[in-house]
């Protein structure tokens, strides 16, 4: 009787009447993605940690990349205390590119993040590659005989990532790196394990399991250090070239809530990355810690924004 | 594919597995729980806009707020998956609007059918190669999944390309005698498709600043217009005289000459279906569309000349073809993470959200997820075959009541499908005006199939042509460089050519040409 009732209670809450006083939060995207666990996994921890009186109601607001939701909250809920919004560096990214019909990245304010996914090249089990320093040579070498394949459009954070990356190994010719974009991480793997791309970019989490049946070999992790149950991944600093990404998971909030509102939101968030459940999300999803706060995170995503500018620029993408 | 070494073994272990899975999906709790999702499924596919993809997505939230277990919620969602895959035949058949994008073909002959007061029939048939199609898929996804996961790693740019010319090619022939209108819709249908975001350059086509338009037309957007607003359209312009609307049902009885009769029809579109839906770039519609025509292109004489006007083997094949692609679009989606459709793409969003990450190890990994699934699949499918060959009438009567009443209701749940699909008015102006666009095109007797084709694969056509350029440097000779991509365009010439010549030969007093025929 009780599942009765409670589902009675479920379908009225979605049907009726959705109390005004819930948190709410909004992923960008469809159910499946990063943004979308990122709701649900925050939402999850903040009710059972009792942060929020009810169920933290998630909004899938999917369409141009995260920029419908993002126009949305600028435009019709700038002052909407309780409504967060899943943010990843794709966010920054397409702020950065103005891919959101002239929105910019002062129109919200930048809660935090608090985990981190990051960025990994991969190549099939029976590549010739051996090292990175392998891979960037045959680029260096001749660009069009290697070919990446990431999960983002070009232009997005999984093409930035190898741009990033062979642009710090002293390779300047963007414009020359071959790239195809596809509907996804999973799509890029199978993609490159048919032998049609010789390596694939993408985050580590989409790719743990190809990882470990042994269909692909990753060749750098491109974080500060090693991952941990991956230490046999050299990152590429290790390998001599500097280049770090890291896909942030992190939420923003509209611009006009009063500072105090701005300040919960800020320690809501900390608590979250501090649990004992996130901890374990992350480690069940292949995520490092990755803990940005108030200002100090405001400050990186400025930052970011002025990097992805500058290599847009080179390769065409923004005047 | 050779078998392997230790294929008698393999018997036991799959057995084994399967009875594993039983003990865990077989309670009365989840066999309630089955049931529940067999009967919304079908009423969520059998309604025009809502589809299986928004029925799952509407049902996630609630499966959490229940607080049902792994296991629970998989059931539940996998029967309203599947049952949403019966259900959309149903509206084909009896209202010329198809529930869900793949029940599109079955319009063709399912609606004629009904016309001839044959809906009963038509259900029944329908029904039959649903089950028969979805059944001898999930056994496929059984015995064959971590095999055919590396049919995927055959796939690439140019197998792909080659692969959507081939439905493009043998689009001809579909619903209007008239070759050149198909043409004509199919490139209405690609000029859509070309809206949005262009993915190899990152650069906004045609979306005049619009923030809406940014990733395309969504073809869900197109299909509820073009089918279920323009016949609201139609309906009112004809005050119900010649519309779909209100198509009368007589006693089910079981035909069972009829299907003996499309049984050959059946087990060829599992087949094409099931391959359809392994392959993460086809899914169910392509599916459907691929057993239609290939059904339609082996028939000979009269019978070929019966397809679009009622023939059951139309409403066979691409039944059992859409069927068996939502059992094999579980292959890709489980062993790659690679969702084949809108609707395993939500599946994939629930597994990951349950912790449970789909990839090549989830076999070996969370066998108890995997075979109960399985088991569930299996439960939910003899459910849906007892609601929906007996018991149709239940939702028959659902579509049967007066026009005053459906027609509002399917201008309403047209309305809030879409809504609760993007969240946005835009798309409902955008429905309203592909409405518009479907009542034109069927007063010039230009079919809407072709068009939502053009939407529903133009863009993964487009972006696979290119990366198969980037991957080339710009060689078209690469379109060609393997025998599966040959063997694919060699079969979309055939498709393409053959009808000129057939239908030479087939231009006898036997099949008379009857112009009225392009009206519908």
């Amino acid at each position: 009787m009780k599942i009765w009732t409670r589902a009675a209670a479920a379908a009225l809450l979605m049907t009726v009447a959705i109390p005004a006083s819930a948190a709410e939060c909004i992923a960008p995207a469809n159910p499946g993605g990063g943004w979308d666990f990122t709701c649900r996994q925050i939402g999850r921890i903040m009710t059972e940690l009792g942060l929020v009186p009810n169920m933290v109601q998630v909004t899938n607001l999917a369409g141009a990349g995260g920029g419908v939701a993002y126009t949305q909250v600028v435009s019709k809920r700038s002052s909407d205390p309780e409504v967060f919004v899943a943010a990843s560096s794709s966010t920054t990214t397409r702020l950065a590119q103005n891919a959101f019909a002239g929105a910019t990245a002062d129109q919200v304010r930048w809660v935090g993040s608090i985990g981190g996914d990051p960025g990994v090249i991969v190549v099939a089990q029976d590549s010739p590659f051996q090292t990175l320093n392998d891979l960037v040579e045959a680029v260096k070498a001749d660009p069009a005989s290697v070919a990446f394949a990431g999960g983002s459009a070009v232009g997005g954070y999984d093409h930035l990532k190898v741009l990033m990356l062979l642009n710090e190994a002293g390779f300047d010719d963007m414009r020359a790196i071959k790239y195809i974009g596809l509907d996804g991480g999973a799509d890029a793997i199978t993609q490159t394990v048919g032998g049609f791309a010789q390596a694939m970019t993408g985050d580590l989490s989409e790719i743990t399991g190809f990882i470990r049946s042994g269909d692909v070999r990753p060749i750098a992790v491109l974080s500060e250090e090693r991952v941990a149950g991956f230490d046999n991944v050299p990152t590429a600093k290790e390998q001599g070239i500097d280049s770090v990404s890291m896909n942030w998971r992190g939420v923003y909030v509209p611009k006009d809530i009063s500072d105090e509102d701005y300040d919960k939101w800020v320690d809501m968030l900390r608590q979250v990355g501090e649990s004992e459940q996130w901890q374990a999300v992350m480690a069940e999803n292949g995520l490092e810690s990755y803990a940005l706060f108030g200002d100090e995170f405001e400050a990186f995503v400025n930052q970011s924004i002025a990097d992805v500018q500058d290599i847009s620029r080179e390769i065409g993408l923004v005047q | 594919m050779a078998f392997p070494p230790e294929w008698g073994s393999k018997i036991m272990e799959t057995l084994a597995n399967l009875a594993m899975g039983f003990s865990i999906a077989l309670t009365p709790y989840t066999l309630m729980l089955a049931i529940i999702g067999c009967f919304v499924g079908t009423i969520i596919g059998a309604l025009p806009g809502l589809g299986p993809s928004n029925g799952v997505a509407l049902l996630i939230p609630i499966s959490f707020s229940m607080g049902l277990d792994a296991i629970s919620a998989l059931v539940l969602l996998t029967s309203v998956y599947y049952g949403a895959m019966y259900g959309g035949r149903i509206s084909s058949i009896l209202l010329n609007i198809p529930g869900d994008e793949p029940a599109m073909m079955t319009t063709l002959d399912g609606y004629p059918m009904a016309k001839q007061g044959k809906a009963s029939e038509a259900l029944v048939v329908s029904g039959v190669a649903s089950f028969v199609g979805a059944m001898l898929a999930t056994i496929g996804l059984m015995i064959f999944a971590p095999y055919l996961a590396r049919v995927a790693y055959q796939f690439g740019p140019a197998e792909y390309f080659a692969l959507y010319m081939l439905a493009f090619c043998t689009l001809g022939g579909i619903g209007s005698s008239n070759q050149a209108k198909a043409a004509m819709a199919a490139a209405i249908g690609l000029g859509i498709a070309m809206i949005g975001l262009d993915k190899t350059t990152g650069m906004p086509r045609f979306t005049f600043g619009e923030l809406h338009l940014m990733d395309g037309v969504d073809f869900l957007v197109a299909i509820v217009g073009l089918f279920a607003v323009a016949e609201v359209f139609h309906f009112i312009e004809s005050h119900g005289k010649d519309s779909a609307i209100g198509v009368k049902l007589g006693k089910i009885l079981v035909p069972w000459r009829m299907l003996k009769q499309t049984s050959g029809a059946m087990l060829r579109g599992t087949g094409i279906g099931f391959v359809a839906g392994v392959l993460p770039g086809a899914g169910a519609s392509l599916g459907s569309f691929l057993a239609y025509m290939a059904e339609k292109s082996v028939a000979k004489g009269a019978d070929k000349a019966s397809f679009g006007k009622g023939n059951p083997k139309g409403v066979a094949a691409p039944e059992a073809g859409n069927n068996a692609a939502a059992g094999g679009a579980l292959v890709p989606m489980l062993t790659l993470g690679v969702p084949g459709s809108g609707t395993t793409a939500v599946l994939l969003a629930l597994l990951l959200t349950l912790n449970i990450t789909p990839g090549p190890l989830l076999f070996a990994e969370r066998p108890e997820v995997v075979w109960s699934l399985i088991a569930s699949l299996l439960i939910a499918n003899v459910v849906l075959l007892l609601m929906n060959v007996p018991m149709v009438k239940v939702f028959v009567k659902i579509l049967s009541v007066p026009a005053w009443v459906l027609l509002p209701g399917v201008t309403m749940i047209a309305f809030v499908g879409i809504y609760s699909l993007t969240g946005s008015s835009f798309d409902m102006l955008l429905m309203v005006a592909f409405g518009v666009l479907g009542y034109v095109m069927r007063k010039l007797g230009i079919p809407t199939v072709p068009v939502i084709l053009g939407i529903l694969l133009g863009n993964a056509m487009e972006d696979n042509l290119r990366r198969a350029m980037v991957l080339s440097n710009g060689d078209w000779w690469y379109l060609l460089s393997s025998p599966i991509a040959i063997g694919l365009w060699i079969a979309a010439i055939v498709g393409f050519v053959a009808p000129i010549f057939l239908r030479r030969i087939l231009k006898k007093p036997a099949v008379p040409h009857d112009p009225t025929l392009n009206e519908d």
